[in-house]
């Protein structure tokens, strides 16, 4: 009887798991705190325990991901551009996916962050993990977005928002330049094989505050459209 | 002729059978478009639907039904090919009847979302153009019937985008909603009240012979909104708001001032389904009791025989009571991203176009209507998702709902031709 009715018309709205999306991308990159500091104390089987953990959530991430897709077909008429919001979409899953790559490769080397640069690389690491915070706290926008129609008072919210994620990806690229400084003052002192992963590793953090910047990207463009 | 004066009653009998069942049929399914939307958006519980439902679509039917009921039953078919042999008439208004209440059956127990209006309107002008004449039906007249329903989406949706956006405005692109939703909401509500009022004043009160001049109608119609708007302000009032929500992101407890706003417009929809859908069902019957009590003349002027409008309410009440509870039940679950405020623009917009064409005396649809309306809130961005594939089915039933109405009129006509003659 439901095709009977009007309410037919209404087809599931992709915002909310847009917005589950991106705290599960969030909650899976900052299993990477508890994750170093095991690493720090040499806890191996702990960081073999929250990889794991890190790694469901990139699955679960994953699948809510391609059900989105699925729940998207080409017959939707949207406030916003379907071809924008997929985008978005993906640009969120690649957080997940390289905060995986980082957990599974410092842990199948059993990497350790030197202790001179310990300090220094955890504020680096949190700061990026503070740029996905901020671009989760973007997206979770979109269903206030959408009760104002998508213009006014609450796009200015979201693009100070925007901007505010800009300066923290900045910030990150200050610090990935002292940490290398850094690591190039004892990189005699350690493994060759293992200077050539931390450059790896250190550049892979970064990424994770350019992946959130580009996420509100794709925001913004998500806006400016129509 | 004979056949008038010796079974008059018995085809009256069956005209207001099948009228009851096609009235019967409508409350069951079709209410479910018109209070769809506030369930949907959980501005309603579904017992509450049901009982806004029963009142407000009884008082459309009878205080707004009669001049979509007139249009029925003399504005398609043209009377003077009947005056010689109104029994094919009867036979004909009674076909018509049929043929509507079965499609209306089948396509309910298919899924497929039918029209009434359109059902009734291709039953008569089928058997009219193929068992009588092709010169039998009023062209023009149905060529207009036939332009609103084009022309009654477009309408309510323009309305909808404009009531929306009014609203995005004055309420929510503002620094402090939840004050501005206070102030503003009773405003439409005063809006919803006025249009309702106004039409019950000058369409409802005539057949209930009370006259009342133009200008005292404008003067009464303005009290009653003002009364309803009074009443909505003092439910919004006694609200309980989560203080504790952000302040930038309070929306909620706006929503929740739109939930009572929506209250007003549900009972706006049921009163106008009301008002222009009765007439699907007993806009025939009424021509059939009509030329019977005339002994065979075909009464050029004549007023409604005085039961049938009551009939028909409570036809439709009848079904909403037995079965309405069930099909809203159905449509109430798993709907959670249309928000009253939207749900609102559409329905008052909705609303607004459906009673003025009642008023007007134009059969339409008041699903068309509806999706009209909610494409026009949809096109000011207001709604996550629409399914067009959707609205594609909806529109290609209503298109292929005329030539089978017509077609099954056309086969009981000839039925009850071969009965009784």
């Amino acid at each position: 009887m439901a095709r009977n009715s009007i309410l037919g018309v209404f087809a599931k709205s992709p915002i909310k798991p847009l917005e589950k999306h991106i705290r599960l991308v969030a909650k899976c990159a900052n299993q990477l705190i508890p994750f170093f500091a095991a690493c720090a104390d040499n806890d191996w089987p702990t960081a073999t325990k929250v990889r794991r953990k890190l790694s469901k959530l990139e699955q679960d991430a994953d699948s809510l991901k391609r059900q989105l897709r699925l729940e998207l077909p080409g017959g939707l008429f949207m406030p916003v551009d379907r071809a924008d919001l997929l985008e978005l979409l993906t640009q969120q899953d690649k957080i997940a996916n390289r905060a995986k790559d980082i957990a599974g490769r410092v842990l199948g080397r059993q990497l350790e962050i030197p202790a001179a640069l310990q300090e220094q690389f955890i504020a680096y690491l949190t700061r990026c993990l503070d740029a996905i915070e901020k671009a989760a706290d973007a997206i979770n926008e979109l269903d206030d977005l959408l009760e104002t129609g998508f213009r006014g008072r609450e796009v200015a919210l979201v693009e100070k928002m925007i901007n505010q994620l800009d300066e923290i990806e900045d910030d990150t690229d200050g610090m990935q330049i002292k940490l290398r400084k850094e690591l190039l003052k004892i990189e005699d002192d350690l493994k060759a094989v293992d200077v050539m992963f931390l450059y790896q590793i250190i550049d892979w953090v970064g990424e994770l505050a350019d992946l959130a910047e580009r996420v509100g990207a794709r925001l913004e463009i998500l806006l400016a459209r129509k | 002729m004979d056949i008038l004066l010796s079974s008059g009653s018995t085809l009256v009998i069956i005209a207001a059978v099948v009228g009851f069942f096609m009235a019967w049929g409508i409350g069951a399914n079709d209410v479910a478009n018109a209070m769809g939307t506030s369930v949907g958006s959980k501005a309603l519980t579904i017992k509450q639907a049901i009982i806004i439902a029963m009142v407000f679509e009884f008082a459309g039917a009878y205080l707004a039904g009669g001049e979509v009921t007139s249009t029925i039953r003399k504005g398609i078919i043209d009377a003077s090919f009947f005056v010689d042999t109104p029994e094919l008439l009867v036979f004909g208004m009674i076909s018509a009847l049929f043929a509507a209440a079965t499609w209306l059956l089948v396509a309910s127990a298919l899924g497929w979302p039918v029209s009434t209006t359109h059902s009734i309107v291709g039953a008569i002008v089928g058997f009219a153009a193929m068992g009588v004449s092709v010169d039998a039906v009023t062209w023009s007249k149905v060529g207009g019937i036939v332009g609103s329903w084009i022309i009654t989406p477009l309408i309510s949706g323009v309305i909808a985008f404009i009531i929306f956006n009014s609203a995005q405005k004055l309420i929510f692109d503002t620094d402090k909603p939840l004050q501005q939703a206070k102030r503003w909401v009773p405003l439409y509500m005063f809006l919803a009240g006025f249009v309702l009022a106004l039409v019950t004043i000058k369409k409802g009160l005539k057949h209930l012979d009370l006259h009342i001049a133009t200008f005292d109608g404008y003067v009464y119609a303005v009290i009653s909104a003002v009364i309803v708007a009074i009443i909505g302000k003092a439910f919004i009032n006694r609200l309980k708001f989560d203080e504790n929500a952000v302040k930038e992101t309070h929306y909620a407890n706006v929503e929740k001032v739109f939930a009572v706003l929506m209250i007003v417009t549900a009972c706006c929809m049921a009163f106008a389904h009301g008002s222009n859908d009765v007439a699907n069902a007993i806009g025939p019957l009424a021509a059939v009791v009509s030329i019977v009590d005339n002994d065979g003349q075909i009464a050029a002027k004549s007023a409604i025989a005085w039961w049938i409008l009551p009939l028909g309410g409570f036809g439709i009440v009848a079904g909403l009571a037995l079965f309405g509870h069930k099909v809203i039940a159905t449509i109430g679950q798993g709907i959670t991203h249309l928000t009253p405020s939207r749900g609102f623009a559409a329905e008052l917009a909705a609303a607004c176009t459906v009673v003025i064409a009642s008023g007007i005396g134009l059969p339409i649809s008041t699903t068309q209507t509806l999706v009209g309306a909610v494409l026009g809130v949809g096109m000011a961005r207001g709604i996550a998702a629409i399914n067009l594939s959707v609205v594609r089915n909806i529109v290609v039933s209503w298109v292929i709902t005329l030539p089978v109405g017509a077609g099954l009129s056309i086969v009981f006509f000839w039925m009850m031709k071969g009965m009784f003659m």
